[in-house]
């Protein structure tokens, strides 16, 4: 049984060690280590002519320059395409150094290691990169056109196209659906670019030990089992000599998934050679041009509609740009693709997309994942739906709503696991209503009403999402119970703050009953699980958390044989709490789950006075049975695995109340307001840190962030003084209520939280902002000097 | 992000500082808060041959406020001046922009003269040093200590009528004339950014209580501190007059963060906004 640890607001066990910097992060690790650190492209587009390096050779303490020549072959290669996809017609991927060409501004073109990082650095400065500059193609429109080819052997840029049609029950295809609806719309709609921007960058340390021909590798990694599994097939090692551990990370949001990057690749590999500790640890410079970004998408939408505002058919094409490569595939326009649906039953359905080469840093997923994009366009649609019809938004919205009674709901497409798209459920309609009364929308009239009366101008606005989260294959968990009553639960997916270890210790703690301090929790490191998949999708909770219950249950299920053996009882009458075995309603009759442990494990020899009841002359068994019976195990530990049939999707709605200056178009959200769905909640209070985190980062692709590139290919805005992230003083209080719709398809009936806030901000914003001024919002984000310009526009026109 | 090599000194004596400083020239970088300095020089966009840090030199965290102004000293930080009440009452101005200045932790380790001889365009302290018509003192060992008015201070963005021997001692905030009031209104994208655009306003009222003089300094909006004399307009009671003018004067440029059209129509609303404030300011003084 699930004690009522479940579903507390446990406070989180990481925070003392954590916000009392006793967190080991990857720069805390090896301090003895030789520095890494690369020269970089300072061209969009370039070939690479001649690169001298014998500046830098002067350098004292200088230990090593590479360069791509100097690669064996194996390490030289193109880095791995990790999801392939049959639309994929050219996908591309970088080479850990790069081979003659050059496609974005901080591609790595040569290897620096030296004693240490400022030394590194100063013989950087001394390469000399003879550029051919080449013109880059910087907008994905012009890409999309035919602009200057990305890749050389990839004419017109297109590394992907998909289309994928659902038509309509009756078997009508959308686009035919909307020839024949009462009204149509059509209009364009762009979304920019941002980034996951950790507060930590990436970084790599290595350690080859020369005795034992092992390398151990800390990666600031969301994969700690994909980087092992590619650092050996790169460096040609045999899988049981690599080691990789994610220490304390600081944030991943996605760009920590991609793996493995060049760095890890190099690192590791120059380690070996040189037979040093070496680590790199990334800056923040590095990371704005070097790592990944997300969001940038044109979508060209038409949606057909009755007079309820029923979408009869809808029409969207995408252009989705890519950057440079396609590392991670095409998971970002496919999740955009299908998860625009949201919570609606569309009549019929047709989307089509380009993932588009640019000569800008690469796209890959970013918290919500192509979802806000989606959820974009869909309550973009539902607003313009409305104010075409004259209609209520939300009673747009109501209209289009799949019914608690219609689960398991099948969108009828293929979502990003490749499996069917089928909500599993979820009750939309309470949703609404309760956002609804959250944000008091029936009211808003008079507030609105109150505030212009004081001159002020104010708006409402609401967005709605579904998102498919614990995407499989699976993940794993390992629990053992040790005889001094300890509990060490393990998985392979790693943590970047999200407080796994109290949920993890929550959900352990009341399968096997026993107190959480005696539970401690270890992520991410492949000598305690090797079979994993990473920490992204929402998928942690679910994933892990599920194999985590059925590995307790495991442990809990062989506890109650043998303390049911040793106290002569049946195990149906056994109960455990507080660590300690009972014979119900026999008060006297008990053993302690440490006792038990020790027993698990028959000994030969004493190591201690607790060890002592297990050797053979203290505990003779049965003389006709092995001292471990066929088909079990020594020790009180249980391994188990979960694998999703497929996504449990959650869902949401977000509403808020905005001001805008009418003199200085700055733009203040007054109120928040959160209904979530995440089936059952493990720990409110954490999965509401979670929500606020998503929000204010969704409030940053709302507002403020924007990589401001500039038509060669310069990213002009690559520092924390002007790419704005909001800070605390930004985001407004967040109000938020829980509703709890179970998913029926894993052991906890939970579903994946890590994202959500972040995905319909966008949407929101823009529809109340587009309330308070009567302008129609079709591009995110929004600076005051951009609303400054729609209103000359405006002005203009009337 | 790491710098490349430098040489340092430590001079203890303002005497030694101006000899360091002297000996260094044009290849030396004076340190004080650090606030600009450090971030350029970890991103190599300065790499000064030798950096004197004049943080342990005595004499120089010095604050004064009496009958004719505000001095502050060269290691004064900004957070000290902002809390100094007798600053506040000598010049109120100060406390104003101040609080606009970055953040708390930048303040505590950032100088005001620092931030004048940094001499950002957008930065509110140079507009302020503008719009009073304050001092900068310099000191060198060739020419000794000398006081350069603010319109003859600023020549440029990052640019300052000081030469490579000299070290900036102190700054002179002048003091309120009578039923003056002040007031300084930005906006930026984020609480704590640099403005996008920014106005210090000063406005002084006669005994009856008729304008007498009406000033506004711009921030943000040119290579300099742009100082307008609005005493026609308001004096009028026109304050969108004065609005018109100053949005004449300026000279805004586009940027990652806002356009120059909404820059110019920020100062007209900012103007407007400030001269009202520090005029309801100057009839309560």
């Amino acid at each position: 049984m699930t004690a009522k640890l479940f579903g507390e607001p446990v406070g989180r066990r990481e925070d003392p060690r954590l916000l009392t910097g006793r967190g080991r992060y990857l720069d805390d690790l090896g301090s003895g280590a030789l520095a890494a650190a690369f020269v970089r492209s300072p061209h969009a587009h370039a070939r690479i002519r001649d690169i001298d390096v014998s500046g830098a050779l002067d350098i004292e303490g200088l230990v090593a320059v590479y360069t791509f020549e100097d690669l064996p072959p194996r390490v030289a290669e193109p880095l791995p395409l990790l999801i392939p996809h049959p639309a994929l017609a050219h996908g591309r991927t970088a080479r850990p150094l790069a081979k003659g060409v050059v496609r974005h501004v901080g591609e790595p073109v040569a290897m620096v290691v030296a004693h240490d990082r400022y030394l590194a650095e100063d013989a950087c400065a001394l390469i000399r990169v003879d550029y051919e500059p080449r013109e880059p193609v910087v907008d994905v429109e012009k890409a999309a056109e035919g602009g200057p080819a990305v890749h050389a052997d990839v004419p017109g840029n297109v590394a992907a196209h998909l289309v994928q049609e659902v038509p309509s029950a009756a078997g009508v295809p959308a686009r035919q659906m909307i020839e024949s609806a009462p009204y149509t719309l059509a209009f364009r709609l762009d979304i920019e670019r941002s980034a996951p921007m950790p507060l930590e960058g990436r970084g790599v340390l290595a350690r080859w030990d020369l005795d034992d021909r092992s390398l151990r590798v800390y990666s600031s990694t969301q994969t700690s089992t994909g980087v092992r599994m590619a650092i050996a097939a790169r460096l040609g090692l045999p899988l049981p000599s690599v080691e990789v551990i994610a220490p304390d990370v600081g944030g991943g949001f996605g760009v920590k998934l991609v793996h493995p990057w060049p760095e890890e690749v190099l690192v590791p590999w120059a380690a070996m050679v040189l037979g040093r500790e070496v680590k790199w640890a990334e800056d923040r410079r590095e990371h704005f041009v070097a790592s990944s970004h997300e969001r940038g998408q044109a979508q060209f939408v038409r949606v057909g509609f009755d007079g309820e505002g029923r979408v009869l058919g809808l029409d969207v094409t995408l252009l989705h740009d890519h950057g440079a490569y396609t590392p991670y595939g095409i998971i970002v326009p496919i999740v955009t693709s299908t998860q625009l649906l949201g919570p609606y039953r569309i009549g019929a359905y047709r989307v089509e997309f380009s993932s588009v080469y640019t000569n800008t840093v690469q796209v890959t997923p970013y918290r919500g994942a192509g979802r806000p994009q989606g959820v974009f366009c869909m309550e973009r649609t539902m607003d313009r739906i409305a104010a075409y019809l004259d209609l209520d938004r939300t009673a747009v919205r109501a209209a289009n709503l799949i019914q608690p009674g219609e689960f398991p709901y099948d969108q009828r497409m293929t979502f990003q696991d490749g499996r069917p798209l089928i909500y599993d459920s979820g009750d939309y309609p309470e949703s609404l209503r309760m956002i609804k009364e959250l944000i008091g929308w029936d009211s808003f009239a008079e507030f609105r009403a109150a505030a212009a009366a004081d001159g002020r101008r104010v708006g409402i606005g609401i967005g709605c999402y579904v998102e498919g989260t614990g995407v499989g294959p699976y993940e794993g968990g390992h629990v053992q119970v040790t005889s001094d009553g300890r509990v060490h639960v393990s998985t392979g997916l790693t943590s970047q703050g999200q407080g796994h270890e109290t949920v993890f210790a929550q959900i352990a703690a009341g399968e096997l009953g026993v107190p959480l301090d005696r539970v401690s929790v270890v992520t991410g490191d492949t000598r305690r699980l090797g079979y994993a998949t990473g920490t992204f999708a929402s998928r942690a909770a679910v994933v892990s958390g599920s194999a985590i219950a059925l590995a307790c249950r495991k442990v809990r299920e062989k506890a109650l044989r043998i303390a049911a053996e040793a106290l002569e009882a049946d195990p149906a009458d056994l109960v455990v709490e507080d660590g300690v075995i009972r014979v119900a309603g026999s008060p006297g009759a008990a053993i302690e789950l440490a006792t038990v442990a020790t027993l698990a494990n028959p000994l030969r020899y004493a190591f201690d006075a607790e060890a002592a009841r297990a050797t053979q002359f203290a505990a003779p068994g049965d003389p006709d049975r092995p001292p471990i019976a066929e088909g079990e195990e020594p020790g009180l530990e249980g391994r188990a695995y979960y694998s999703p049939l497929r996504s449990t999707f959650a869902s949401g709605m977000h509403a808020a109340i905005v001001e805008t200056d009418p003199d200085t178009a700055e733009i203040k959200i007054l109120r928040y307001a959160v209904v979530h769905d995440c089936g059952r909640l493990i720990n409110p209070m954490i999965v509401e840190g979670q929500i606020h985190g998503g929000v204010a980062q969704g409030v940053g692709g709302a507002l403020y962030e924007r990589m401001a590139y500039d038509s060669h290919g310069q990213l002009r805005n690559a520092s924390f003084m002007d790419f704005l992230m909001p800070y605390a003083t930004e985001i407004p209080h967040i109000e938020t209520a829980h509703l709890e719709t179970p998913s029926p398809l894993n052991p906890l009936g939970v579903k994946g939280a890590g994202e959500a806030g972040v995905i319909p901000v966008a949407a929101v914003i823009a529809g109340a902002v587009e309330d308070a001024e009567g302008i129609v919002i079709d591009r995110m984000p929004l600076s005051p000097s951009d609303l400054f310009r729609l209103r000359e526009e405006a002005a203009r026109r009337r | 992000m790491k710098p490349p090599p430098f040489g340092y000194r430590a001079p203890r004596e303002v005497g030694q500082a101006l000899a360091d400083i002297a000996a260094v020239g044009e290849d030396g970088k004076v340190l004080a808060g650090g606030q600009s300095l450090i971030p350029l020089l970890n991103m190599r966009l300065a790499a000064p041959g030798t950096v004197v840090d004049i943080n342990r030199v005595a004499g120089l965290d010095t604050l004064t406020a009496g009958p004719d102004g505000v001095r502050v000293g060269a290691l004064t930080r900004q957070a000290r001046v902002e809390r100094s009440e007798e600053a506040a009452a000598v010049q109120p101005l100060l406390r104003q922009a101040l609080r606009l200045v970055a953040h708390p932790a930048i303040r505590n380790r950032g100088t005001v003269v620092g931030s004048l001889v940094h001499a950002d365009p957008a930065a509110e302290l140079p507009a302020v040093l503008a719009v009073l018509d304050g001092s900068v003192r310099l000191a060198s060992v060739a020419d000794g200590e000398r006081d350069v008015p603010a319109r003859e201070f600023f020549t440029g963005p990052l640019e300052v009528a000081a030469g490579p021997d000299d070290l900036a001692v102190s700054a002179f905030f002048p003091a309120l004339p009578p039923r003056t009031g002040t007031a300084f209104h930005e906006v930026s994208r984020r609480h704590g950014d640099f403005a996008l655009a920014g106005v210090a306003a000063v406005v002084t009222m006669r005994a009856d209580l008729g304008l007498e003089e009406a000033r506004v300094a711009c921030a943000g909006v040119g290579p300099v501190p742009i100082v307008v004399d609005v005493t026609a307009e308001a004096g009028a009671g026109d304050r969108a007059a004065a609005a018109h003018t100053v949005r004449e004067r300026i000279e805004p440029e586009d940027d990652v963060h806002a356009g120059a059209a909404y820059r110019r129509h920020l100062i007209g609303v900012l103007t407007e906004r400030a001269l009202a404030e520090a005029s309801r300011r100057a009839a309560d003084a």
